[in-house]
Protein backbone atom coordinates (compact mmCIF):
# COMPACT_ATOMS: atom_id res chain seq x y z
CA UNK A 1 0.00 0.00 0.00
CA UNK A 2 1.25 3.71 -0.78
CA UNK A 3 1.67 6.08 2.13
CA UNK A 4 1.44 9.58 1.66
CA UNK A 5 1.68 12.32 4.37
CA UNK A 6 2.43 15.62 5.00
CA UNK A 7 5.55 17.20 7.02
CA UNK A 8 6.69 20.83 6.59
CA UNK A 9 4.01 21.38 3.92
CA UNK A 10 5.44 18.83 1.83
CA UNK A 11 3.91 15.75 0.84
CA UNK A 12 6.07 12.83 1.35
CA UNK A 13 4.88 9.71 -0.53
CA UNK A 14 6.42 6.12 -0.63
CA UNK A 15 4.68 4.10 -3.89
CA UNK A 16 3.70 0.43 -3.33
CA UNK A 17 6.57 -0.75 -4.99
CA UNK A 18 9.33 0.87 -3.14
CA UNK A 19 9.93 -1.96 -0.48
CA UNK A 20 12.87 -0.56 0.46
CA UNK A 21 11.53 2.40 1.65
CA UNK A 22 8.02 1.08 3.17
CA UNK A 23 10.46 -1.23 5.02
CA UNK A 24 13.23 1.18 6.02
CA UNK A 25 10.40 3.93 7.34
CA UNK A 26 7.67 0.95 9.00
CA UNK A 27 11.06 0.82 11.21
CA UNK A 28 11.38 4.78 11.38
CA UNK A 29 7.81 4.72 12.47
CA UNK A 30 8.42 1.88 15.57
CA UNK A 31 10.73 4.34 16.10
CA UNK A 32 13.50 1.84 15.84
CA UNK A 33 16.24 2.24 13.24
CA UNK A 34 16.75 -0.57 11.02
CA UNK A 35 19.42 -0.83 7.55
CA UNK A 36 19.16 -3.48 5.26
CA UNK A 37 22.70 -5.65 6.06
CA UNK A 38 24.43 -7.38 3.50
CA UNK A 39 23.85 -11.52 3.74
CA UNK A 40 27.20 -11.81 2.01
CA UNK A 41 29.36 -9.13 2.79
CA UNK A 42 27.49 -8.67 6.07
CA UNK A 43 28.04 -4.76 5.59
CA UNK A 44 24.92 -2.43 6.38
CA UNK A 45 24.23 0.40 4.11
CA UNK A 46 22.39 3.99 4.07
CA UNK A 47 19.93 4.71 2.29
CA UNK A 48 18.23 2.09 1.30
CA UNK A 49 18.65 -0.06 -1.75
CA UNK A 50 18.40 -2.91 -3.85
CA UNK A 51 21.77 -4.48 -4.03
CA UNK A 52 25.03 -4.07 -1.74
CA UNK A 53 27.05 -1.24 -2.68
CA UNK A 54 29.82 -3.08 -1.36
CA UNK A 55 29.77 -6.31 -3.04
CA UNK A 56 26.77 -6.41 -5.73
CA UNK A 57 24.53 -9.65 -3.25
CA UNK A 58 20.81 -8.37 -3.74
CA UNK A 59 20.40 -10.36 -0.36
CA UNK A 60 20.50 -8.23 2.71
CA UNK A 61 17.86 -8.71 5.73
CA UNK A 62 16.73 -5.57 8.05
CA UNK A 63 18.70 -5.21 11.28
CA UNK A 64 18.72 -2.58 14.34
CA UNK A 65 21.32 0.13 14.52
CA UNK A 66 21.97 2.32 17.16
CA UNK A 67 21.40 5.58 16.17
CA UNK A 68 24.18 7.17 17.90
CA UNK A 69 26.99 9.13 16.13
CA UNK A 70 29.23 11.99 15.69
CA UNK A 71 28.86 15.07 13.19
CA UNK A 72 31.10 14.31 10.36
CA UNK A 73 29.87 17.38 8.30
CA UNK A 74 27.31 19.80 8.62
CA UNK A 75 26.00 23.18 6.73
CA UNK A 76 23.09 25.95 7.62
CA UNK A 77 20.52 26.83 5.11
CA UNK A 78 19.60 30.69 5.85
CA UNK A 79 17.85 31.19 2.57
CA UNK A 80 15.10 27.89 2.55
CA UNK A 81 13.39 26.75 -0.26
CA UNK A 82 10.14 24.57 1.31
CA UNK A 83 7.75 27.51 2.28
CA UNK A 84 7.67 25.75 5.60
CA UNK A 85 11.35 25.72 6.40
CA UNK A 86 11.61 29.59 6.13
CA UNK A 87 10.06 29.96 9.19
CA UNK A 88 12.75 27.97 11.03
CA UNK A 89 16.03 29.45 9.30
CA UNK A 90 18.92 29.18 9.74
CA UNK A 91 18.19 25.21 10.26
CA UNK A 92 21.21 22.75 10.06
CA UNK A 93 21.38 19.62 8.08
CA UNK A 94 23.98 17.26 9.30
CA UNK A 95 25.80 14.36 7.96
CA UNK A 96 26.60 12.27 11.14
CA UNK A 97 28.91 8.86 11.19
CA UNK A 98 26.84 6.66 12.98
CA UNK A 99 29.36 5.01 15.89
CA UNK A 100 28.09 1.64 14.14
CA UNK A 101 30.30 0.44 10.85
CA UNK A 102 32.66 3.64 11.64
CA UNK A 103 35.67 2.70 9.69
CA UNK A 104 34.54 -0.10 7.86
CA UNK A 105 34.98 -1.00 4.82
CA UNK A 106 37.93 1.10 5.10
CA UNK A 107 39.31 3.92 7.20
CA UNK A 108 37.29 6.87 4.95
CA UNK A 109 33.96 5.23 5.50
CA UNK A 110 31.19 5.37 7.77
CA UNK A 111 27.34 5.16 7.89
CA UNK A 112 26.65 8.84 7.20
CA UNK A 113 22.71 9.17 7.83
CA UNK A 114 21.74 12.24 6.96
CA UNK A 115 19.33 14.38 9.18
CA UNK A 116 18.24 17.96 10.18
CA UNK A 117 19.21 19.18 13.87
CA UNK A 118 16.29 19.20 16.48
CA UNK A 119 15.34 19.39 19.93
CA UNK A 120 14.45 15.99 21.42
CA UNK A 121 10.95 16.10 20.30
CA UNK A 122 11.66 16.63 16.60
CA UNK A 123 10.97 20.38 15.94
CA UNK A 124 13.65 22.20 13.82
CA UNK A 125 16.52 23.45 16.57
CA UNK A 126 16.22 27.33 17.21
CA UNK A 127 19.06 29.49 15.97
CA UNK A 128 20.43 29.40 19.49
CA UNK A 129 20.75 25.41 19.36
CA UNK A 130 22.51 25.42 16.29
CA UNK A 131 25.19 27.45 16.95
CA UNK A 132 26.27 24.96 19.65
CA UNK A 133 26.50 21.99 17.13
CA UNK A 134 29.56 21.55 14.74
CA UNK A 135 31.95 18.79 13.37
CA UNK A 136 32.29 16.12 15.90
CA UNK A 137 29.12 17.05 18.14
CA UNK A 138 27.74 13.82 19.07
CA UNK A 139 24.29 13.28 18.79
CA UNK A 140 20.96 10.97 18.95
CA UNK A 141 18.45 9.86 16.51
CA UNK A 142 14.62 10.79 17.61
CA UNK A 143 11.86 10.17 15.21
CA UNK A 144 9.41 12.67 13.94
CA UNK A 145 6.22 10.80 13.35
CA UNK A 146 4.38 11.67 9.60
CA UNK A 147 1.90 9.20 9.49
CA UNK A 148 1.10 5.61 10.10
CA UNK A 149 4.21 4.04 8.37
CA UNK A 150 6.40 7.21 8.25
CA UNK A 151 8.39 8.74 10.74
CA UNK A 152 11.23 10.73 9.75
CA UNK A 153 15.25 10.28 11.65
CA UNK A 154 16.39 13.35 12.82
CA UNK A 155 19.33 14.15 14.86
CA UNK A 156 19.08 15.76 18.20
CA UNK A 157 22.38 16.64 20.56
CA UNK A 158 23.12 13.64 22.77
CA UNK A 159 22.94 14.90 26.53
CA UNK A 160 24.08 11.91 28.01
CA UNK A 161 27.16 11.46 25.62
CA UNK A 162 30.47 13.57 26.19
CA UNK A 163 30.97 16.81 24.25
CA UNK A 164 33.78 18.04 22.81
CA UNK A 165 34.72 21.43 24.17
CA UNK A 166 34.51 23.35 20.81
CA UNK A 167 33.62 21.24 17.97
CA UNK A 168 34.54 22.73 14.83
CA UNK A 169 32.52 25.53 13.29
CA UNK A 170 32.99 27.71 10.30
CA UNK A 171 35.87 30.28 10.65
CA UNK A 172 33.61 33.55 10.67
CA UNK A 173 31.35 33.92 13.04
CA UNK B 1 53.70 22.66 -31.04
CA UNK B 2 55.73 20.47 -28.67
CA UNK B 3 54.40 18.16 -26.64
CA UNK B 4 55.74 15.88 -23.62
CA UNK B 5 56.35 11.93 -25.40
CA UNK B 6 53.61 9.83 -25.40
CA UNK B 7 53.99 7.87 -21.92
CA UNK B 8 51.22 5.85 -22.38
CA UNK B 9 47.25 5.62 -22.60
CA UNK B 10 44.59 4.62 -22.65
CA UNK B 11 42.64 5.48 -25.48
CA UNK B 12 43.88 4.85 -29.40
CA UNK B 13 46.35 7.43 -29.85
CA UNK B 14 44.87 8.51 -33.13
CA UNK B 15 42.03 9.48 -31.72
CA UNK B 16 44.57 12.01 -30.06
CA UNK B 17 44.13 15.67 -32.15
CA UNK B 18 41.75 14.06 -34.72
CA UNK B 19 38.62 16.02 -33.86
CA UNK B 20 38.16 19.58 -33.39
CA UNK B 21 35.52 22.24 -32.01
CA UNK B 22 35.25 24.51 -35.47
CA UNK B 23 32.19 26.32 -34.28
CA UNK B 24 31.08 28.08 -31.57
CA UNK B 25 27.85 30.29 -30.48
CA UNK B 26 26.54 32.14 -28.01
CA UNK B 27 23.08 34.24 -27.07
CA UNK B 28 23.54 37.17 -24.78
CA UNK B 29 23.57 36.47 -21.73
CA UNK B 30 20.54 37.98 -19.74
CA UNK B 31 17.80 37.52 -17.27
CA UNK B 32 14.72 37.87 -18.93
CA UNK B 33 15.28 36.52 -22.71
CA UNK B 34 11.91 36.79 -23.76
CA UNK B 35 12.01 34.21 -26.09
CA UNK B 36 11.43 30.30 -25.90
CA UNK B 37 14.39 27.89 -25.10
CA UNK B 38 13.68 26.84 -28.67
CA UNK B 39 14.41 30.24 -30.02
CA UNK B 40 17.50 30.83 -27.49
CA UNK B 41 19.13 27.47 -29.15
CA UNK B 42 18.73 28.57 -32.40
CA UNK B 43 19.81 31.48 -32.23
CA UNK B 44 23.11 29.71 -30.38
CA UNK B 45 22.94 27.32 -33.56
CA UNK B 46 23.30 29.59 -36.21
CA UNK B 47 26.22 31.40 -34.41
CA UNK B 48 28.01 28.34 -34.39
CA UNK B 49 27.86 27.47 -37.57
CA UNK B 50 28.28 30.82 -39.15
CA UNK B 51 31.50 31.08 -37.27
CA UNK B 52 32.78 27.90 -38.37
CA UNK B 53 32.02 29.23 -41.68
CA UNK B 54 29.66 26.62 -42.73
CA UNK B 55 26.05 26.24 -43.85
CA UNK B 56 23.61 25.38 -41.03
CA UNK B 57 22.58 22.16 -42.98
CA UNK B 58 26.06 21.09 -42.95
CA UNK B 59 25.26 19.78 -39.62
CA UNK B 60 24.22 16.35 -39.80
CA UNK B 61 24.26 15.15 -36.26
CA UNK B 62 22.96 17.11 -32.63
CA UNK B 63 23.96 15.95 -28.86
CA UNK B 64 21.93 18.54 -26.21
CA UNK B 65 21.74 18.22 -22.36
CA UNK B 66 19.10 19.05 -20.06
CA UNK B 67 17.05 19.30 -17.07
CA UNK B 68 14.04 18.94 -18.93
CA UNK B 69 14.10 22.82 -18.70
CA UNK B 70 14.53 23.20 -22.82
CA UNK B 71 13.62 22.26 -26.39
CA UNK B 72 14.73 18.82 -27.68
CA UNK B 73 17.11 18.41 -31.10
CA UNK B 74 13.89 17.38 -32.81
CA UNK B 75 12.65 20.93 -32.85
CA UNK B 76 15.70 22.88 -33.31
CA UNK B 77 16.93 20.76 -36.73
CA UNK B 78 14.21 21.72 -38.97
CA UNK B 79 14.42 25.36 -37.32
CA UNK B 80 17.82 25.34 -38.86
CA UNK B 81 17.52 23.38 -42.40
CA UNK B 82 19.56 20.27 -40.73
CA UNK B 83 18.37 16.77 -41.76
CA UNK B 84 20.19 14.85 -39.14
CA UNK B 85 22.07 11.70 -39.69
CA UNK B 86 21.81 11.02 -35.84
CA UNK B 87 20.91 13.07 -32.79
CA UNK B 88 20.27 12.54 -28.61
CA UNK B 89 18.97 14.58 -25.78
CA UNK B 90 20.66 13.71 -22.62
CA UNK B 91 19.54 14.22 -19.32
CA UNK B 92 22.30 16.21 -17.27
CA UNK B 93 23.67 19.75 -16.25
CA UNK B 94 27.48 20.69 -15.51
CA UNK B 95 29.92 17.81 -16.31
CA UNK B 96 27.52 17.26 -19.83
CA UNK B 97 29.79 19.36 -22.08
CA UNK B 98 32.76 17.44 -22.17
CA UNK B 99 31.05 14.23 -22.11
CA UNK B 100 28.93 14.61 -24.61
CA UNK B 101 32.13 16.15 -26.93
CA UNK B 102 33.31 12.60 -26.08
CA UNK B 103 30.07 10.86 -27.53
CA UNK B 104 29.99 13.25 -30.78
CA UNK B 105 33.90 11.73 -31.11
CA UNK B 106 32.39 8.56 -30.76
CA UNK B 107 29.89 8.42 -33.19
CA UNK B 108 31.20 10.19 -35.43
CA UNK B 109 34.43 7.26 -35.49
CA UNK B 110 31.53 5.11 -35.48
CA UNK B 111 30.48 6.62 -38.91
CA UNK B 112 26.75 7.94 -38.23
CA UNK B 113 27.19 11.02 -38.76
CA UNK B 114 30.16 13.54 -39.81
CA UNK B 115 29.15 17.24 -38.21
CA UNK B 116 27.73 17.17 -34.74
CA UNK B 117 26.53 20.42 -32.96
CA UNK B 118 25.96 20.08 -29.39
CA UNK B 119 23.74 22.79 -27.51
CA UNK B 120 22.46 23.92 -24.01
CA UNK B 121 19.26 26.24 -24.20
CA UNK B 122 18.14 27.25 -21.26
CA UNK B 123 15.51 30.28 -19.51
CA UNK B 124 17.94 29.69 -16.28
CA UNK B 125 16.34 33.20 -14.55
CA UNK B 126 13.28 33.40 -15.76
CA UNK B 127 11.36 29.92 -16.30
CA UNK B 128 12.74 26.67 -14.78
CA UNK B 129 15.56 28.39 -11.63
CA UNK B 130 18.38 25.50 -10.38
CA UNK B 131 17.37 24.31 -6.85
CA UNK B 132 14.02 24.07 -7.20
CA UNK B 133 12.48 27.14 -5.97
CA UNK B 134 8.54 28.38 -6.76
CA UNK B 135 6.06 26.11 -7.88
CA UNK B 136 8.33 23.32 -8.02
CA UNK B 137 8.84 22.86 -4.69
CA UNK B 138 5.28 21.71 -4.58
CA UNK B 139 6.00 18.30 -6.11
CA UNK B 140 5.56 15.43 -4.24
CA UNK B 141 8.56 14.07 -2.25
CA UNK B 142 9.26 10.19 -3.23
CA UNK B 143 11.61 8.01 -3.66
CA UNK B 144 14.90 8.75 -3.33
CA UNK B 145 13.81 12.08 -2.31
CA UNK B 146 12.60 10.80 1.23
CA UNK B 147 16.44 10.62 2.37
CA UNK B 148 17.30 14.38 1.10
CA UNK B 149 14.35 16.67 0.34
CA UNK B 150 12.79 15.87 3.14
CA UNK B 151 15.33 17.55 5.41
CA UNK B 152 15.24 21.03 3.31
CA UNK B 153 18.12 19.01 1.26
CA UNK B 154 17.72 19.88 -1.87
CA UNK B 155 19.43 22.46 -4.03
CA UNK B 156 22.82 22.44 -5.53
CA UNK B 157 24.85 24.28 -2.81
CA UNK B 158 22.46 22.46 -0.30
CA UNK B 159 23.38 18.81 -1.12
CA UNK B 160 27.23 19.98 -2.40
CA UNK B 161 27.83 21.64 1.32
CA UNK B 162 28.56 19.19 3.36
CA UNK B 163 31.48 18.46 1.12
CA UNK B 164 32.63 22.22 1.10
CA UNK B 165 32.71 22.36 5.01
CA UNK B 166 34.58 19.46 5.64
CA UNK B 167 36.80 20.27 3.19
CA UNK B 168 37.64 23.49 5.35
CA UNK B 169 37.88 21.21 8.89
CA UNK B 170 40.66 19.13 7.24
CA UNK B 171 42.63 21.75 5.38
CA UNK B 172 42.45 24.78 7.73
CA UNK B 173 41.56 26.66 4.32
CA UNK B 174 40.21 30.26 5.01
CA UNK B 175 36.99 31.84 3.30
CA UNK B 176 39.33 34.40 2.11
CA UNK B 177 41.35 32.13 0.49
CA UNK B 178 37.61 30.34 -1.10
CA UNK B 179 36.57 33.89 -1.77
CA UNK B 180 39.34 34.73 -4.20
CA UNK B 181 37.98 32.79 -6.89
CA UNK B 182 34.71 35.25 -6.91
CA UNK B 183 37.71 37.92 -6.90
CA UNK B 184 39.31 36.76 -9.80
CA UNK B 185 36.99 35.67 -11.95
CA UNK B 186 35.19 38.92 -11.64
CA UNK B 187 38.23 40.49 -12.80
CA UNK B 188 38.56 37.96 -15.71
CA UNK B 189 34.37 39.37 -16.22
CA UNK B 190 35.45 43.09 -15.92
CA UNK B 191 37.40 42.57 -19.13
CA UNK B 192 34.17 40.58 -20.78
CA UNK B 193 31.82 43.11 -22.51
CA UNK B 194 29.20 40.25 -22.39
CA UNK B 195 29.04 39.00 -18.99
CA UNK B 196 26.40 39.48 -17.15
CA UNK B 197 28.14 40.41 -13.93
CA UNK B 198 31.16 43.23 -15.06
CA UNK B 199 31.54 44.35 -11.60
CA UNK B 200 34.69 43.74 -9.71
CA UNK B 201 34.51 42.25 -6.08
CA UNK B 202 36.78 42.33 -3.33
CA UNK B 203 37.31 39.66 -0.62
CA UNK B 204 34.97 41.74 1.79
CA UNK B 205 32.34 42.12 -0.61
CA UNK B 206 32.22 38.08 -1.39
CA UNK B 207 32.08 37.64 3.01
CA UNK B 208 29.47 40.30 3.68
CA UNK B 209 27.51 39.13 0.97
CA UNK B 210 24.35 37.67 3.02
CA UNK B 211 24.46 34.11 4.05
CA UNK B 212 22.69 31.01 1.51
CA UNK B 213 23.63 28.15 3.22
CA UNK B 214 26.81 28.59 4.99
CA UNK B 215 29.69 28.20 3.61
CA UNK B 216 28.07 29.69 0.94
CA UNK B 217 27.84 33.53 0.81
CA UNK B 218 25.26 35.05 -1.85
CA UNK B 219 28.24 35.98 -4.11
CA UNK B 220 30.10 32.47 -3.68
CA UNK B 221 27.16 31.44 -5.82
CA UNK B 222 27.18 31.62 -9.60
CA UNK B 223 24.52 33.79 -11.57
CA UNK B 224 21.50 32.46 -13.14
CA UNK B 225 21.01 33.80 -16.45
CA UNK B 226 18.79 33.21 -19.53
CA UNK B 227 20.99 32.12 -22.43
CA UNK B 228 21.89 29.24 -24.99
CA UNK B 229 25.54 28.27 -26.27
CA UNK B 230 26.70 25.81 -28.93
CA UNK B 231 29.42 24.47 -30.51
CA UNK B 232 30.68 22.34 -33.46
CA UNK B 233 33.12 19.41 -33.68
CA UNK B 234 34.12 18.12 -36.86
CA UNK B 235 37.05 15.94 -37.77
CA UNK B 236 40.27 18.03 -37.54
CA UNK B 237 40.95 17.49 -41.18
CA UNK B 238 37.68 18.80 -42.60
CA UNK B 239 38.64 21.69 -39.77
CA UNK B 240 41.07 22.99 -42.32
CA UNK B 241 38.57 24.45 -43.91
CA UNK B 242 36.90 26.59 -42.23
CA UNK B 243 37.36 29.81 -40.86
CA UNK B 244 39.13 29.80 -37.83
CA UNK B 245 41.89 28.08 -36.53
CA UNK B 246 40.71 24.67 -34.81
CA UNK B 247 40.88 23.67 -31.21
CA UNK B 248 41.86 20.21 -31.30
CA UNK B 249 40.31 18.03 -29.11
CA UNK B 250 43.19 16.43 -26.96
CA UNK B 251 41.63 14.21 -24.39
CA UNK B 252 38.67 13.35 -22.55
CA UNK B 253 36.83 11.78 -19.27
CA UNK B 254 33.45 11.97 -19.28
CA UNK B 255 31.16 11.77 -16.36
CA UNK B 256 33.21 9.88 -13.93
CA UNK B 257 32.15 9.43 -10.65
CA UNK B 258 33.17 8.78 -6.90
CA UNK B 259 31.83 5.56 -5.57
CA UNK B 260 27.74 5.36 -4.87
CA UNK B 261 26.55 7.76 -6.88
CA UNK B 262 23.55 7.90 -5.13
CA UNK B 263 24.62 9.03 -1.91
CA UNK B 264 28.25 9.76 -2.48
CA UNK B 265 28.85 10.73 1.27
CA UNK B 266 28.74 7.00 2.38
CA UNK B 267 32.61 5.98 0.61
CA UNK B 268 35.54 7.84 1.11
CA UNK B 269 36.80 11.26 2.50
CA UNK B 270 33.75 13.70 1.35
CA UNK B 271 35.82 16.34 0.48
CA UNK B 272 37.49 14.24 -2.11
CA UNK B 273 35.70 14.93 -5.42
CA UNK B 274 35.26 12.73 -8.01
CA UNK B 275 38.43 14.73 -10.08
CA UNK B 276 40.46 12.60 -7.83
CA UNK B 277 39.43 9.27 -10.14
CA UNK B 278 38.87 11.26 -13.19
CA UNK B 279 42.87 12.16 -13.38
CA UNK B 280 43.87 9.10 -14.15
CA UNK B 281 41.99 9.09 -17.20
CA UNK B 282 41.87 12.70 -18.21
CA UNK B 283 46.05 13.32 -18.25
CA UNK B 284 46.73 9.91 -19.71
CA UNK B 285 44.11 10.48 -22.51
CA UNK B 286 45.42 13.77 -23.31
CA UNK B 287 49.06 12.84 -23.25
CA UNK B 288 50.22 15.69 -21.14
CA UNK B 289 49.61 16.70 -17.18
CA UNK B 290 48.39 19.57 -15.09
CA UNK B 291 51.45 21.52 -15.99
CA UNK B 292 51.49 21.63 -19.45
CA UNK B 293 48.28 22.88 -19.33
CA UNK B 294 48.33 27.18 -20.34
CA UNK B 295 44.89 27.82 -18.94
CA UNK B 296 42.02 25.93 -17.30
CA UNK B 297 37.96 26.39 -17.00
CA UNK B 298 37.31 24.67 -13.42
CA UNK B 299 33.45 24.68 -13.13
CA UNK B 300 32.56 27.29 -10.58
CA UNK B 301 28.68 26.67 -9.81
CA UNK B 302 30.33 28.05 -6.52
CA UNK B 303 33.60 29.04 -5.40
CA UNK B 304 34.69 25.96 -3.88
CA UNK B 305 33.81 24.32 -6.98
CA UNK B 306 36.71 25.21 -9.08
CA UNK B 307 39.13 25.21 -6.28
CA UNK B 308 38.19 21.59 -5.16
CA UNK B 309 38.50 20.70 -8.96
CA UNK B 310 41.72 22.22 -9.45
CA UNK B 311 43.19 20.23 -6.65
CA UNK B 312 42.09 16.89 -7.43
CA UNK B 313 43.09 17.07 -11.23
CA UNK B 314 46.36 17.83 -9.57
CA UNK B 315 47.05 21.48 -10.01
CA UNK B 316 48.23 21.92 -6.80
CA UNK B 317 48.87 19.43 -3.47
CA UNK B 318 45.73 18.01 -1.62
CA UNK B 319 44.85 20.48 0.69
CA UNK B 320 46.49 23.64 -1.17
CA UNK B 321 43.54 24.34 -2.91
CA UNK B 322 42.87 27.66 -0.65
CA UNK B 323 46.50 28.44 -1.26
CA UNK B 324 46.33 27.68 -5.34
CA UNK B 325 43.00 29.93 -5.80
CA UNK B 326 44.30 32.57 -4.38
CA UNK B 327 48.06 32.81 -5.20
CA UNK B 328 47.62 34.86 -8.45
CA UNK B 329 48.34 31.94 -10.59
CA UNK B 330 44.76 31.50 -11.20
CA UNK B 331 44.20 35.28 -12.73
CA UNK B 332 44.91 36.83 -15.97
CA UNK B 333 48.59 37.70 -16.44
CA UNK B 334 49.05 34.58 -13.68
CA UNK B 335 50.73 31.10 -14.48
CA UNK B 336 47.03 29.60 -15.00
CA UNK B 337 44.22 31.97 -15.48
CA UNK B 338 41.09 30.16 -14.79
CA UNK B 339 38.01 31.10 -16.58
CA UNK B 340 39.00 34.28 -18.04
CA UNK B 341 35.32 34.72 -19.03
CA UNK B 342 34.52 35.41 -15.54
CA UNK B 343 32.70 31.77 -16.06
CA UNK B 344 29.72 30.71 -14.06
CA UNK B 345 30.08 33.25 -11.29
CA UNK B 346 30.18 36.20 -13.80
CA UNK B 347 29.65 35.62 -17.61
CA UNK B 348 26.29 33.64 -17.31
CA UNK B 349 25.27 30.15 -16.74
CA UNK B 350 24.92 27.23 -19.58
CA UNK B 351 26.10 24.04 -17.33
CA UNK B 352 29.70 24.29 -18.53
CA UNK B 353 29.33 25.05 -21.98
CA UNK B 354 30.32 29.08 -21.97
CA UNK B 355 33.68 27.90 -20.65
CA UNK B 356 34.39 25.36 -22.92
CA UNK B 357 33.73 28.28 -25.83
CA UNK B 358 36.03 30.63 -23.85
CA UNK B 359 38.98 28.33 -24.08
CA UNK B 360 38.13 27.73 -27.66
CA UNK B 361 38.56 31.39 -27.86
CA UNK B 362 41.43 31.55 -25.63
CA UNK B 363 43.12 29.04 -28.36
CA UNK B 364 42.09 30.90 -31.39
CA UNK B 365 43.87 33.67 -29.63
CA UNK B 366 40.86 35.99 -30.69
CA UNK B 367 38.74 36.65 -27.59
CA UNK B 368 36.11 38.56 -27.50
CA UNK B 369 36.95 41.42 -25.59
CA UNK B 370 37.79 45.38 -25.86
CA UNK B 371 41.05 45.38 -27.61
CA UNK B 372 41.30 47.47 -30.92
CA UNK B 373 40.35 45.51 -34.19
CA UNK B 374 43.33 45.38 -36.51
CA UNK B 375 43.24 45.78 -40.37
CA UNK B 376 42.84 42.12 -40.71
CA UNK B 377 39.96 41.94 -38.65
CA UNK B 378 41.26 40.71 -35.93
CA UNK B 379 41.97 42.18 -32.59
CA UNK B 380 44.96 43.51 -31.64
CA UNK B 381 45.02 42.33 -27.80
CA UNK B 382 47.12 44.76 -25.66
CA UNK B 383 47.48 42.06 -22.81
CA UNK B 384 46.79 44.94 -20.16
CA UNK B 385 44.47 43.24 -18.06
CA UNK B 386 42.99 45.86 -16.24
CA UNK B 387 39.44 46.61 -15.55
CA UNK B 388 37.79 47.02 -19.24
CA UNK B 389 40.75 45.60 -21.14
CA UNK B 390 42.48 42.65 -22.57
CA UNK B 391 41.50 39.07 -21.83
CA UNK B 392 43.53 37.32 -24.02
CA UNK B 393 46.31 34.84 -22.65
CA UNK B 394 49.53 35.34 -24.24
CA UNK B 395 50.79 32.49 -26.65
CA UNK B 396 47.99 30.16 -24.73
CA UNK B 397 48.36 26.58 -26.81
CA UNK B 398 46.64 24.10 -24.37
CA UNK B 399 44.07 24.25 -21.98
CA UNK B 400 41.99 22.18 -19.43
CA UNK B 401 38.28 22.38 -19.06
CA UNK B 402 37.08 20.66 -15.51
CA UNK B 403 33.39 20.20 -15.45
CA UNK B 404 31.18 19.65 -12.14
CA UNK B 405 28.47 18.25 -11.66
CA UNK B 406 28.30 17.34 -8.16
CA UNK B 407 31.26 16.27 -5.85
CA UNK B 408 30.30 12.95 -7.04
CA UNK B 409 30.71 13.54 -10.83
CA UNK B 410 32.89 15.41 -13.21
CA UNK B 411 34.06 15.35 -16.90
CA UNK B 412 37.14 17.01 -18.25
CA UNK B 413 38.83 17.95 -21.53
CA UNK B 414 42.32 18.76 -22.80
CA UNK B 415 42.29 20.93 -25.75
CA UNK B 416 45.23 22.28 -27.73
CA UNK B 417 45.35 25.25 -31.03
CA UNK B 418 45.16 23.37 -34.07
Amino acid sequence: MAIQGNYMGMSLTIDDLDTENLTYFRHCADHAFHLQKCDDCRLLRYPPTTGCPWCASPNATWTAVEGKGEVHSYEEVHQAIQPAFKGHTPYMVLVVDLDTQKGQPSADEALRVVGNLTTPDGVLASPDLVRQVGIGTRVKMVFVDVTDGLSLPQWTIDTGAPQPVKPWRYPLE
Amino acid sequence: MPLPADTDVSIPKYLRDKYAIVGIGETTYTRGSNMTTRALGTWALRNAAADAGIKTSDIDGMLSYSNNDSTSATFMAGDIGARLNFYMDCIGGGSSTEALIGIAIGVMEAGLCNCVALFRAMNGFSQVRIGGTGARSAVPINGDMLHNRAYGWQSAGQMFSPSFMRYMYQHGTTPEQVAMVKVVHSEHASNNPKAYYKKRYTVDDVLSSRMICKPLHLLDCCVETDNATAIIITRADRARDMRHTPALIRGIVGRCNKPRMDMHYQTGPIERVAAYYAKDILWPNAGVGPEDIDATGAYDAFTFTSMLQLEDYGFCKKGEGGEYVSSGITRLGGRRPNNTSGGHLCEGYTHGMNMVIENVRQLRHDIDDSCPMGPDGKRQHTYDYREGGCRQVKDIEVTANLGWASPGTTSGMVMRRG
